[in-house]
């Protein structure tokens, strides 16, 4: 009768109870002989900018397990209200369930206050909860949008700090990204020149990094109005073959033939409709 | 066995007394009700956020109070506490799942959501207490 739930409530939220016994399995991965399943992480390149009218996000769409692509074509800017996008890097399920947790709060807080959210009150939101979970929540951010105060671009980090910048790039491919930012950004772009721009930051951070690639998405966010490209370039094409390996009828010589009919009797015929609901 | 075979991350937590309260109603081990106890689950907790996890909804009410406190004065906190004290009170019978509908309006979280609203939700629990054994714990009589 020693039942557990007769004194202790069941606490909500996140539960702590397997955490002893996973380092112990890691631990002794090597006695029992197998390895603890990786994360789906994002290894991405994605970043963004301020032009002259509003913001561009760009970021790759292949997520890794390990050394494995797990997804050739994950979408990786995520909604968080008509007028304020994110990308997120890092671990797969945490960008996702903290941008659709953060989305689901600036709508209620929208509709308490009836107005257009802020992109800094989803910059508070996100680094509070972020650093609550003092980094074990392992989202790198690029939040953007454009509220009544004109176009705001914010990077977070997983540990809760924030940078508010005219142009940031986050994920492993940053670096390749953020050496053509720094190279080609001029203040007060035109949208045509920030999209191009955007474009050739992923395109680098595709092509010399391994943990991002596949296509690019943009999202370009004006007042008023929201362009989410998704594919705006499919840089990486799967390869054509040049030839074809099939060999004609008649290459390899037929010498004899035989044909053995097999005489089958239908029994019984019964037809099952498959439950496709 | 080795104890300090586990993982890294766990030699950050310090060790705490009374972390899983354990004692029962005679200062010992409640073997009955609290199952096997074990020294290393009472030192150390076994996530680093397990405890300011636990605390957190505490922590945050002190540190509201205390504010709140410093700018209007102590008959604030005081009325605001009260109110709180009533409306934890208006519970279900103890093996049902309480909405604390009151609780959540006073503290301001009947519109915000949280990762303790989407995990481990108390509606979409699998195991049920007891019942009988749960209203006889509350009234003491057990």
């Amino acid at each position: 009768m020693a039942t557990v739930s007769v004194c202790q409530y069941q606490p909500r939220g996140f539960s702590f109870e397997n955490c002893k016994r996973n380092a112990l399995l890691e631990a002794d991965s090597t006695k029992f002989g197998f390895n603890a399943p990786a994360a789906r992480k994002t290894g991405t390149t994605i970043c963004g900018i301020v032009f002259k009218d509003g913001v561009v996000l760009g970021a790759d769409t292949r997520a890794t397990e390990g050394m494995v692509v797990a997804d050739k074509n994950c979408s990786k800017i995520h909604y968080i209200s008509p007028n304020i996008y994110c990308c997120g890097a890092g671990t797969a399920a945490d960008t996702e369930m903290t941008t659709q947790i953060i989305s689901s709060n600036l709508e209620l807080h929208s509709l308490t206050t009836s107005r257009l959210p802020r992109v800094a009150t989803a910059n508070r939101m996100l680094k509070q909860m972020l650093f609550r979970y003092q980094g074990y929540i392992g989202a790198a951010l690029v939040l953007g949008g454009v509220d009544c105060t004109g176009p705001h671009l914010y990077s977070i980090y997983p540990h809760g700090s924030t940078d508010k910048l005219p142009y940031v790039t986050m994920g492993s491919g940053s670096l390749a990204a953020m050496a053509v930012f720094e190279d080609r950004f001029k203040p007060d772009m035109e949208e045509e020149e920030a999209k191009s721009l955007v474009r050739d930051a992923i395109a680098a951070g595709i092509f010399n990094d391994l943990g991002s690639g596949s296509n690019i998405d943009l999202c370009v966010i004006t007042k008023g109005k929201v362009d989410y490209l998704r594919p705006h370039d499919v840089a990486n094409n799967k390869g054509v073959r040049t030839g074809s390996y099939r060999y004609k009828r008649g290459t390899t010589g037929v010498l004899t033939k035989t044909v053995t009919p097999l005489n089958l009797e239908v029994v019984e015929e019964s037809i099952q409709t498959m439950d496709t609901s | 066995q080795n104890t300090r075979g586990l993982r890294s991350q766990l030699k950050d937590s310090v060790p705490v007394t009374g972390l899983c309260p354990q004692a029962g109603p005679y200062g010992v081990q409640d073997t009955l009700r609290r199952g096997f106890s074990s020294v290393k689950n009472e030192l150390l907790p076994s996530h680093p956020l397990e405890l300011s996890e636990k605390n957190f909804q505490l922590n945050q009410d002190k540190m509201n109070f205390n504010t709140l406190r410093n700018i209007q004065g102590l008959h604030a906190p005081l009325k605001l506490q009260m109110e709180y004290r009533a409306a934890r009170q208006i519970q279900r019978l103890p093996f049902l799942p309480s909405s604390n509908l009151a609780l959540d309006t006073l503290r301001g979280s009947d519109d915000t959501i949280g990762f303790e609203d989407i995990l481990n939700d108390p509606v979409q629990c699998e195991m049920m207490g007891e019942p009988h054994i749960m209203t006889e714990y509350k009234f003491g009589l057990l």
